[in-house]
């Protein structure tokens, strides 16, 4: 069985988000990046399924500021190859891909994972930046192979794979899908495990990252953003300000109007 | 002298290098002190001394299939009255953890505040650009090193929870009036200041411990001054016992001890009456492991108004708050398996006691036993301050 | 080449969602500023049923037993098919685990662009989407020469959506569905037995602030003085602090209580979504700036633990009294 996760750095929304100048982009300046947190689910089932049945477990990831400390910590979790795509070296690589939007992505990455020749792509169903549909059914649409998104638990057996599609109100489909294909992560079957710090500065010394150069890149297929802002809130809520005790006074006046109380 | 069997080596010598009489460990007379002493010992599946049977007796590995090691708070209650010397909260606590963590048996609490804490370098999960944001509104200005850039004499440390944390942060802005009414030549690094990383190195996790403190010594070392003073109590122990031996050496004082040395010049500024009976927590990371008793107490004695009073437990003998050793974030964990709270058990005594006032000076401390005194039943009125916020009282206006 | 606006009809197991609704109210405040018609476009097979209260001047029924059940292959396939014939301006799909699954696939296969998450469209036709955790929307104007758009909850009432007079059904021949690489086995159902949180008047739900799992049982305790159900954020049922029964958002329940009290929930998109049908939702988040305060009624900043203990007491006292 031969896995390949694809994982993309997001902006990390612990930190305020800034608009450019230019008005119609994230201030990348500013901007901290942590991996998808999906993308981490997508890594923990991959080594799930590594660990249940076999197999090897290769990440690829675009290059963006800290991804090789992404990349290692997969390894010492137990992914066997890393794969790093490099953009532009001139236009600083780094830069390319944060700005790249997912067809973009998708080709540049679709070139490398064929050449890989994997039975299953794993990633996950979604990225607080798309903005032109997940990076999934794009890449897999590339690769011609079939895409299940929304995926909570997945079992192999020959020559297909049986995943728990999610559905709104707790609905589960079990969904057989012929490999090679490509699944969108929604959760693992287990939460991403910890992996200790020293585990992960062993893996560094020892894990190598190979490089690809991607081709140029083609966002073709991607809206064109006039403008970025910050959402005015229509109406923001009443705050109720006070000591406790005076806010639950308030809140029980409140259920009290509403009728439930 | 029992040998320790190969399989075991590789536990064993990481219990060498965590602490340095991890030798000792051989000399264990099965008393079980240790864990009678332990305040969770009655939980453990493997409290202290049968921890060590069992690593004598080349079973550790029935060890990493439970989890009440992670009942431990790294109190140091254990290694104090320990006959034998053994250093059992540094050396075998931590390391057992570090085999529970390196096997992946983490509860999830922990491993958040552990993921934080590599990310944003404190275990709170709050940007690392707000760490100075206490600080906005202060006037005089607090000095920001990086800001700044230029020498001072005192660099202050201030530490996770009184840099994010809602109610610790106010002990940050008393102590800062504190070292404004004395003159203090001070800065602290704000956004450069990391976790000092000792309670995460104490729940296990020494190597996130090691990134956590070269990056404090890297931003050490960008600045003049010329001691390092703390509100922490666990970067207090950290930078004086652990940071060394990474080549990050520092003078370094708790607040308590660089007010205590000052005493002299504070006296006369404490002018308002703070009217109450007051009891003091020694928190474990200041007393029982660095024998600072002395300093807090004297601070407190120099309040006008302030009747001291002893809780049952004191000094080495001190009762832990329940946040050591990844405590803090094992909170609901500990309480699945306990059903009970050291804070709770801390805030009778003070009750029992008939203190008014439970004076803290960690800053883990404050935001435990305030929700303690929440549910221990009478206990609603029992204030708990820091040292810092009652000097900054009894300072008036 | 025409102006129409296509909505790709979501339904489950002879249930139509609601996010099909809010797309035909979009796709018809769309058509005011740009022209064309509103059509439906209703996958599946015997479910020409479904289409009688579409907001639509037409529906396109595509029916083969091959989407009887929704399956990404399939649905593909046969959109596939449809749009290139059609070439209408523009094609909704819902932001979901459906319409997310097919409209990525389509706009690479058909070289036609892709604009998701989004939120309204402006009277000029500009889209309004938004990203990172509902802190940033991007504007744009609507790519050419077809348009296919993931659509979220919240710009619009699923009523607006709905309409008294049956829209003209046209059934289509679905061809090239052979082959197909992804299949249902069966459904799942949800856990039984436990209450069912669409239902429920009152919901106390509970967010990442709530810390950790003993703290839920405030939660339970509040619910209990007062007669409600706690439910939960993603986070939260992750951790398995909360059966997935309760979950509250995109991949879960979609509810419409009279009171919904958010605590230590931020209000990411996913879950905001499932909530803008409440009566009155009040927030308590110790973060001024999180999302939830935006959709809110009501709100304070006061930390949970401090509030949950007075307001259990005190809702017991106006109980009792």
């Amino acid at each position: 069985m031969n896995i390949v996760v694809l994982v993309k750095l997001v902006p990390d929304l612990v930190e305020e988000l800034n608009i450019d100048p230019s008005g119609a982009a994230l201030d990348m300046s500013w901007l901290r990046l942590i991996i998808n947190e999906f993308d981490d689910h997508a890594i923990e089932q991959a080594i799930l399924l590594k660990e249940r049945g076999g197999g090897q477990v290769t990440i690829v990831a675009p290059e963006y500021e800290g991804v090789d400390e992404v990349l290692f910590t997969a390894a010492a979790k137990g992914a066997d190859r890393l794969i790093k795509l490099s953009g532009d070296a001139s236009a600083g690589s780094a830069q390319v891909f944060v700005a790249a939007n997912n067809h973009a992505l998708a080709r540049a990455c679709a070139a490398v994972i064929k050449e890989l020749q994997p039975d299953l792509v794993l990633t996950g169903v979604q990225a607080n930046n798309d903005l032109d549909g997940p990076l999934g059914p794009t890449l897999a649409e590339c690769l011609g192979m079939p895409y299940v998104g929304y995926i909570s638990g997945v079992t192999v057996s020959d020559g297909k794979v049986t995943a728990r599609k999610e559905y709104p109100g707790g609905l589960i489909a079990e969904m057989e899908v012929k490999l090679p294909a490509v699944l969108g992560i929604q959760a693992a079957e287990q939460p991403p495990r910890y992996v200790a710090v020293s585990k992960v500065r062993m893996v560094m010394k020892t894990a190598a990252i190979e490089e690809r150069a991607a081709d140029a890149l083609d966002p073709s297929g991607g809206p064109a953003v006039g403008r970025m802002f910050q959402p005015e809130a229509a109406v923001h809520a009443e705050m109720i300000t006070g000591s406790p005790d005076e806010v639950a006074d308030k809140l029980v006046s409140i259920f009290k109007e509403a009728g439930v109380l | 002298m029992t040998t320790i069997a190969p399989v075991e080596q590789s536990i064993y010598d990481k219990i060498l290098a965590a602490a340095p009489d991890g030798e000792r460990l051989r000399l264990c007379l099965q008393c079980g002190n240790c864990s009678g002493i332990c305040p969770f010992g009655y939980l453990m599946a493997y409290p202290p001394h049968r921890l060590i049977a069992y690593l004598r007796a080349d079973r550790f590995k029935n060890v990493l299939d439970t989890d009440t090691v992670w009942m431990c708070v790294s109190c140091y209650a254990c290694t104090e009255v320990c006959p034998s010397d053994i250093p059992l909260t540094p050396g075998l606590m931590t390391s057992a953890k570090e085999e529970l963590l390196l096997a992946g048996n983490v509860p999830s609490e922990l491993q958040s505040a552990l993921e934080f804490s590599q990310r944003y370098g404190n275990p709170l999960g709050e940007s690392p650009r707000k760490r100075a944001d206490w600080a906005k509104d202060i006037q005089p200005e607090v000095k920001i090193m990086g800001k700044v850039r230029q020498p001072v004499d005192v660099l202050w440390f201030v530490g996770d929870y009184p840099s994010y944390h809602p109610r610790v942060q106010s002990i940050a802005k008393a102590l800062t009036k504190v070292l404004n009414a004395l003159g203090v030549d001070f800065g602290i690094l704000g956004p450069e200041e990391y976790s000092d990383g000792d309670s995460q190195r104490l729940a296990g996790e020494r190597g996130l411990f090691e990134m956590l403190a070269e990056r404090n010594g890297m931003a050490f070392g960008k600045y003049q001054f010329n001691e390092i003073i703390t509100t922490d109590p666990h970067a207090y122990n950290a930078i004086k016992n652990e940071y060394p031996g990474l080549g990050i050496s520092y003078p370094i004082k708790h607040y308590t001890e660089f007010l205590a040395e000052r005493l002299d010049q504070l006296k006369p500024l404490l002018k308002k009456e703070v009217k109450a009976r007051v009891t003091y927590h020694d928190p474990c990371y200041l007393g029982r492991a660095n024998e600072i008793f002395d300093q807090p107490r004297a601070l407190l004695e120099a309040i006008p108004g302030v009747e001291l009073v002893e809780m049952f437990h004191n000094h080495k003998n001190s009762l832990c708050c329940g946040g050591g050793g990844g405590g803090m974030w094992l909170d609901g964990f500990q309480w699945e398996k306990a059903h009970v709270r050291l804070s709770e058990w801390r805030v009778k005594e003070a009750m029992s006691e008939g203190a008014e006032i439970l004076a803290v000076a960690c800053p883990y401390e404050t935001p435990r036993f305030e929700d303690a005194a929440k549910t221990v039943e009478g206990a609603g009125e029992l204030k708990v301050k820091d040292i810092a916020e009652l000097l900054a009282e009894a300072m008036g206006d | 080449m025409s102006q129409d606006i296509f909505v790709v009809i979501e339904h489950l197991r002879g249930q139509v969602a609601d996010i099909s609704y809010v797309m035909l109210a979009a796709a018809g405040e769309l058509s005011k500023g740009i022209g064309g018609n509103v059509i439906a476009v209703l996958l599946g097979n015997k479910a020409e049923g479904l289409a009688g209260n579409f907001a639509a001047v037409q529906v396109l029924y595509l029916d083969h037993p091959a989407l009887a059940d929704f399956t990404s292959d399939a649905y593909q396939k046969a959109l596939a098919g449809l749009i290139s014939e059609k070439q209408p301006r523009a094609v909704l799909f819902g932001n979901t685990s459906i319409g997310a699954d097919v409209a990525s696939g389509l706009s690479i296969k058909l070289g036609l662009p892709l604009v998701s998450s989004c939120r309204s469209f402006g009277a000029d036709g500009k889209f309004v989407s938004q990203i990172c955790g509902g802190k940033i929307m991007a504007e744009g104007d609507l790519p050419s020469p077809t348009a296919l758009v993931t659509m979220v909850p919240g710009g619009y009432k699923p009523e607006a959506g709905q309409s008294a007079q049956p829209p003209a059904l046209t059934r289509l021949e679905v061809a090239g569905l052979d082959a197909l690489r992804v299949s249902l086995a069966k459904y799942i159902e949800p856990e039984a037995g436990d209450v069912d949180i669409a239902k429920e008047p009152l919901l106390i739900a509970v967010g990442r602030g709530i810390q950790q799992q003993d703290n839920i049982q405030l939660a339970e305790d509040l619910a209990q003085a007062m007669g409600g159900v706690v439910c939960g954020s993603r986070p939260v049922i992750d951790q398995g602090w909360l059966a997935t029964s309760r979950l509250v958002g995109k991949s879960g329940k979609h509810v419409k209580p009279k009171v919904y009290l958010a605590m230590g929930i931020s209000g990411a998109p996913e879950h905001a979504e499932a909530i803008t049908d409440s009566d009155v939702i009040i927030a308590i988040n110790t973060d001024p700036k999180a999302p939830i305060f935006d959709i809110a009624k009501f709100g304070t900043e006061i930390d949970l633990f401090d509030l949950i203990d007075p307001l259990i007491a005190k809702v017991r006292a106006a109980k009792g009294g």
